[in-house]
């Protein structure tokens, strides 16, 4: 308390105490990391500040020559170079998120189905590479072109064996932006990620081959090395699968601690990767097949928000990763201490590796053409040999090497920093235009629909079957029988109860789609301008709407753009709009909206929560939302089916003869509640209008039975002329057909409580529609009852489309 | 290669350009299945378990029966059908041969994508109608037992409204979606599902 000011401690060592103090020591090593990290970021961020250079040069090269720039800074102010990627660093931290996102996201059936043609790639593939080169160098070495250099035959096999391997993460940084069909992207990608285990293999072998010295190399060890290989690798994949089957039944129990869910993923898939790293396994292929195994049994189980969380992570960790691997490559490369120059031994590597790796892909590619059903073209073939990139690992690799066993280590190092500079940045510049130029098929994003769906899955069906009928084992065959071995056993043990019901492929395109159609039509009544979606936090918010004036202004979002957040559920409490005062049939647009949040989504009062570390709220609303879009769906198609059948008249007639003998009992009931001026004229008129459209709640609420397909249960009826209308439950107005009343909003319906019916006139829409055309304006009906009886309402009340306001005065 | 295994001279000058291995494989599988009589009924595919599993069974089964896929001119179903008929709707699958050239292909396709909308449309007038799609949704969706009741009929429909969108575009008020026709299939049907399925997945038989 001595010191007034804010100086730093005093360089005396005294005992006096220090206020503040500038500790820099005490925080160098995260300090460091985190600048460096945040450094790569702003760099991301000022890359794509500019659209022009980031569509020709990939991001990757650009972090490099940033990388160079930003380590000759340090060298020139330091003299030294103090940043340098690791090899531990590397191995632990920044190759595992990548891979594990590779993994996780995998499109499973696609690797699968050409994993024969991936596994001969990688592993063959590779060999060739490796052995190729080697051997090409070493004879060129013989020469005595390269000079003198303190080298033996083993150590240029060791130097082929870790330039031979594509990179994963390289062809994942380019192949991003290239976008190349997707059976051509597995195959790169797929072999970039299981060529590990060779990689693994070959290195080992040689580097202890070269330690041991060229001497004592024995066929025993020969035969070993080739031992270690299966072992390695189908070790390393029971240990993902191993690792994986842990994460999916974990995830099955963690019902209740919904906040840590997404880090089971995380860990268990990092332990899989360090268990395998320890027994000396393919760690790569340990953390890709856990993330391929699991992922189908995690996303089923953990919750919507957790999956997005593990997404969101996955995405920024690897990408993260990626972006710190290249910076750091551009800051190793400037470190003069390890440069050496050997014009032709570098010159070489690249040559050979290219031709290698084209004559490599020809004639792998022709032997597999062979055998696969979709033959690979020379297009194909070109951007495959084009697209072998080398990046990180390699240089991982050689920098792991002990220099004091391999002589030329400097040597290899240099030459392996420029063979991926130069695969990645020239390759890397080159293959956008390549790609364009040779029109290449490029994937095509379409949108999931249903039918292709079906079909797809009914071929599937159709094809296992031929197979079992012909006898033969064949791709359907096997992979029939393991669908068959997962649903009865697998998906049983590891997969949530409720999760399990719902897993069906087919059940969530549906659900998709009619997300996006309830989202679209929203859309589209935005843009219509009749609807104000106001995004209230409860229903208490209820706005006393004079209909005098026009739309008021306070839209805070649009709900669409909301939904299509998927932000959760979201309160759509929806208040009427529009007196557009000219035309008559405008006034007929007056509308409130809590069709839409009596049909889709349950107003949900947001909930004061305290914050809570611990638990959130998740969607209970599930099974209400299911059985809102069966309801949906199923009302839609009553007009398909209506029409289709010819319903129509006998429907028409029930309606006609239920208005008859409503319009009895209506004029002498009272308006229901609500707040009505009544001097408003439109008000009056409307009034009017309201007598004749009182639904007629005639059978009991079906609501329970709603699922069932009362709907078709409905047209069998009507069918059989039978003229008393039993529709299911709650006739969602929006999706009836033929509904021509022209009711307006008599009161505000916001007032009511949460369940009343009032759709609006917009939101009825005749399908099939499409949600664009809203010519078929039809109003809705008020209830003389009980704001209850809309529970119990009945079908739709019909009235013919020419039926104009102004022209019924009853 | 005629006479001593039995085959019938016709089933190798058969139009179908199967090879003489797969016609030899489909012949022995035949007579297994027939019990080596010359005709299969429906009765006889039973004896295969695999196909217990399968959900559209029945439906397939039926495809082998019927008259269309048998390129016969009349419609419905024949009782039962020799090796010649067995081979035809065998050939449907065929694997693709690498010297097929882009028409055969086609057709080859299009024979296919013809065999799935006659398995559908079950009562053979040229259109599947909401009721026949539904039928087989259902009972394609049926191996999952923890489907909902109203699930596949309400995904049947959404799959008849995209087809009706798809195909005839927004439609007019008195407009009426009668069913889809084969060319409304193959232009819903040839997304890419489809093709991968088509393209990438013939039968080939084992040596």
């Amino acid at each position: 308390a001595q010191r007034s000011s804010g100086s730093p401690a005093s360089s005396n060592g005294s005992q006096s105490f220090a206020i503040v103090s500038f500790k820099w020591n005490h925080v160098k090593d995260p300090y460091v990391i985190t600048l460096w990290v945040l450094v790569a970021s702003l760099a991301k961020i000022v890359f794509h500040l500019s659209h022009k250079v980031t569509r020709v040069v990939p991001e990757s090269a650009l972090l490099i020559v940033l990388g160079l720039f930003l380590g000759g800074i340090v060298w020139a102010a330091d003299h030294i170079a103090s940043f340098t990627l690791t090899p531990t660093v590397f191995f632990f931290y920044l190759l595992p998120p990548i891979v594990l996102d590779a993994g996780y996201f995998m499109p499973n059936r696609l690797f699968f189905g050409n994993l024969g043609s991936i596994l001969l790639y990688a592993v063959i593939g590779t060999v060739w590479n490796a052995a190729t080169t080697g051997l090409s160098l070493y004879g060129v070495y013989l020469t005595g072109i390269m000079g003198h250099l303190d080298i033996g035959l083993l150590d240029f096999l060791l130097f082929g064996s870790l330039i031979a391997a594509v990179d994963p993460v390289a062809v994942l940084a380019v192949f991003e932006e290239v976008h190349v069909n997707e059976i051509l992207f597995i195959i790169v990608f797929g072999e970039s990620l299981l060529n590990d285990a060779v990689t693994v293999v070959l290195y080992n072998v040689f580097e202890s081959f070269v330690a041991i010295g060229p001497e004592k190399v024995t066929g025993t060890e020969c035969v070993k090395g080739i031992v270690s290989f299966f072992v390695v690798s189908l070790g390393g994949t029971l240990v993902g699968i191993f690792f994986a089957f842990l994460l999916s039944l974990v995830s099955r129990f963690t019902k209740h601690v919904r906040i840590i869910e997404p880090g089971f993923v995380f860990i268990i898939s990092y332990l899989s990767y360090l268990t395998a790293e320890m027994l000396s396994l393919s760690s790569i292929l340990a953390i890709t097949f856990c993330g391929i195994c699991c992922q189908k049994y995690v996303k089923a189980n953990i919750s919507e928000q957790s999956s997005t969380t593990v997404r969101y992570t996955m995405k920024m960790l690897a990408s993260g990763a990626e972006t710190i691997i290249f910076m750091f490559l551009g800051i190793s490369a400037v470190n003069p201490d390890i440069w050496t120059w050997n014009t032709a031994f570098i010159l070489l590597t690249l040559v050979f590796i290219s031709v290698y790796r084209v004559l490599g892909v020809v004639l792998q590619t022709w032997i597999l053409n062979h055998y696969r059903m979709v033959q690979l073209e020379i297009i194909d073939q070109v951007v495959m040999s084009y697209g072998g990139l080398r990046g990180a690992v390699a240089f991982a690799l050689v920098a792991l090497l002990d220099g004091n066993k391999v002589g030329e280590k400097n040597l290899f190092v240099s030459t392996t920093i420029i063979v991926v500079f130069f695969t990645v940045i020239f390759q890397g510049l080159t293959i956008k235009p390549l790609v364009q130029w040779l029109k290449v098929k490029k994937t095509e994003h379409r949108e999931p629909k249903l039918n292709e769906k079906l079909h797809g899955r009914a071929f599937d069906h159709i094809l296992s079957a031929i197979e079992d009928i012909s006898g033969q084992i064949g791709h359907n065959y096997l992979r029939d029988k393991w669908s068959n071995f997962d649903r009865r056993f697998l998906s049983k043990i590891l997969m949530r109860r409720s999760a399990q019901k719902s897993r069906d492929q087919i059940l969530n395109v549906f659900h998709e789609l009619n997300l996006k159609d309830a989202i679209s039509y929203v859309a589209e009544g935005e843009r219509r301008g009749s609807l104000a979606f106001i995004r209230s936090p409860s229903t208490d918010n209820m706005v006393n709407v004079d209909f005098n004036t026009p739309r008021p202004s306070t839209v805070e979002s649009s709900v669409s753009y909301l939904l299509r957040d998927k932000a959760g559920p979201v309160c759509l409490d929806m208040q009427a709009l529009e007196q557009r005062r000219k035309s008559i049939r405008d006034t007929e647009d007056t509308v409130t909206h809590h069709t839409l949040q009596q049909y889709l989504y349950k107003p949900r009062q947001e909930h004061k929560h305290l914050y809570s570390r611990h638990e959130i709220m998740h969607n209970e609303d599930e099974k209400q939302d299911k059985e809102i879009f069966h309801r949906t769906m199923r009302k839609r198609l009553e007009s398909f089916k209506s029409t289709k059948l010819g319903i129509n008249h006998p429907k028409k007639l029930n309606k006609i003869h239920k208005r008859d003998r409503g319009q009895k009992r209506r004029n002498s009931s009272a308006i229901p509640n609500g707040k009505i001026p009544s001097e408003n004229p439109v008000q009056d008129f409307a009034l009017k209008e309201k007598d004749l459209e009182f639904s007629e709640p005639e059978e009991s609420n079906d609501y329970e039975t709603l699922h069932l397909g009362k709907g078709v249960d409905f047209l069998a009826n009507v069918t059989k002329q039978n003229f008393t209308d039993t529709p299911s439950g709650i006739d969602n107005p929006v999706f009836s057909a033929d509904d021509d009343q022209s009711v307006y909003m008599k009161f505000s319906p916001w007032l009511s409580s949460e369940d009343t019916v009032v759709p609006s006139q917009r939101a009825r829409v005749q399908i099939p529609y499409s949600p664009n055309n809203f010519r078929r304006l039809t109003p809705f009906r008020l209830s003389n009852k009980s704001i209850d009886s809309f529970l119990q309402a009945d079908g739709p009340e019909d009235r013919p489309r020419s039926f104009l306001p102004e022209s019924t005065h009853m | 290669l005629g006479e001593s295994t039995g085959l019938p001279l016709s089933a190798l000058s058969h139009p179908t350009p199967v090879t003489s291995d797969q016609v030899e494989h489909l012949h022995r599988r035949f007579k297994q299945l027939s019990n080596d009589k010359p005709t299969i009924r429906k009765e006889h595919f039973d004896s295969i378990p695999d196909l217990e599993f399968n959900p559209i069974r029945c439906k397939i089964v039926q495809a082998f029966f019927d008259r269309r896929n048998l390129r016969q001119e009349e419609d419905g179903l024949v009782d039962e059908i020799n090796f010649e008929d067995f081979l035809t709707i065998m050939s449907y699958f065929r694997p693709i041969e690498p010297n097929m050239d882009e028409e055969q292909l086609q057709r080859f396709r299009t024979d296919k994508i013809k065999f799935l909308f006659h398995m559908y449309d079950s009562d053979h007038d040229g259109i599947i109608t909401l009721q026949e799609y539904r039928n087989v949704v259902e009972e394609l969706l049926s191996g999952n037992p923890h489907l909902e009741k109203g699930a596949a009929r309400s995904i049947a429909d959404g799959a008849m409204l995209e087809a009706a969108q798809t195909c005839v575009g927004p439609m007019g008020p008195n407009q009426v979606y009668e069913g889809i026709t084969f060319d409304d299939f193959l232009k819903v049907g040839s997304g890419g599902a489809v093709a991968g399925v088509l393209g990438a997945h013939s039968v080939a038989p084992c040596a």
